[in-house]
């Protein structure tokens, strides 16, 4: 349940992304959230369709796109797909490991309509 | 029309968290201390207190829905204590800490002890500007909690294992457990102990004390 609080971030991010652009409705909010990052998407779905209400952001949708766990070996130097959350090294079997991805938790983009979009008919 | 925005979503988080680090510097070891209900956190605090208190000058910070029963326990070893009511919140932030640490006197401080709310997921992904994180668990919650809450023990830099006093009553395979942190965090200090019977603490308290004097004496 910290969708809740991770929700009022990507709101806040979100809303002022639009209004420097210009924007009068967000519709789409892309994330980036890596394997290892514990958000679950429907939830920040459902917060999103309470918070955003009276906001230009109200009825966006959430698109989350999934970062695979890999991780780097500090010893051997080359990369793995971290499988099972097992860290060790599958080549030197060193357990000095470094994240490369699969941590992420990010805005990418919004989807918005400007008030350009609003005006060309004019 | 898109807009490109590349923001990480707990960056408000991160820059209180990067302000209470800056307010620890070198002086202060801040450690987050982790684990699901009822595997001992206030009772290894207790523990650890009666130890260290001659020794460091500390202070808590009991991170809890409701309630300040556990400050009311910290504060009965003679230690500071200050309560965080989350009031639902399933985890601290980063923010909560930075208020709380306007009730505390930071002057003279070796070694603040976060307990972090009760819950094995969302503080996991809260940074609140710690030098250490410390995940606990009991044997009695079973061998398969590394692998259901990785990222948790992927952070952290030392995994306690409490109540083993119980061991012959639980099914709980030690062996299963350590490897299992072990493999998501091949770097993980590992501690075995009873907070009841006293087994195993000196090694904690010690790595405790020793890092304290460590974080404090380096330089940047």
């Amino acid at each position: 349940m910290h969708e809740l609080s991770i929700t009022e971030s990507l709101l806040k991010i979100a809303l002022a992304a639009g209004e420097k652009g210009g924007a009068v409705r967000i519709t789409s909010i892309r994330i980036v959230v890596g394997d290892l990052t514990q958000v679950d998407p429907e939830s920040v779905q459902f917060y999103l369709d309470v918070l955003a209400k009276g906001t230009i952001a109200e009825g966006a949708l959430l698109a989350a796109e999934r970062r695979p766990l890999r991780a780097a070996c500090r010893d051997c130097g080359r990369e793995f797909g971290v499988a099972e959350f097992q860290f060790v090294c599958p080549h030197c079997n060193s357990g000095d490991t470094a994240i490369v991805s699969g941590r992420e938790l990010y805005i990418d983009s919004i989807e918005v309509e400007g008030t350009e979009d609003l005006a060309c008919g004019t | 029309m898109e807009i490109k925005v590349g923001q990480n979503i707990l960056a408000a988080n991160d820059a209180v968290a990067a302000d209470n680090r800056a307010a620890f510097g070198r002086s202060i070891f801040a450690v987050n201390l982790m684990s699901s209900p009822g595997a001992g956190k206030t009772t290894l605090l207790e523990r650890t207190i009666d130890y260290l208190k001659d020794r460091l000058s500390l202070a808590v910070i009991e991170g809890d829905i409701a309630t300040s029963f556990d400050a009311d326990r910290i504060r009965r070893h003679g230690t500071t204590a200050v309560q965080i009511n989350t009031g639902g919140g399933c985890h601290l932030d980063a923010q909560m800490v930075q208020r709380a640490l306007c009730a505390l006197d930071l002057t003279d401080l070796h070694l603040l002890l976060i307990e972090n709310v009760g819950n094995l997921v969302c503080p996991a992904e809260f940074d609140l500007g710690e030098a250490a994180k410390i995940a606990l668990v009991s044997v009695t919650e079973g061998d398969d909690k590394p692998l259901k809450y990785p990222a948790l023990f992927r952070d952290a830099r030392v995994f306690l294992i409490n109540k083993i006093d119980l061991l012959p009553y639980t099914d709980c395979d030690l062996h299963r457990l350590r490897s299992a942190a072990l493999s998501i965090n091949p770097g993980l200090t590992v501690f075995e102990v009873s907070c009841r019977s006293g087994a195993g603490l000196q090694d904690w308290f010690s790595w405790l004390e020793g890092e304290t004097h460590r974080w404090r004496g380096r330089d940047e």
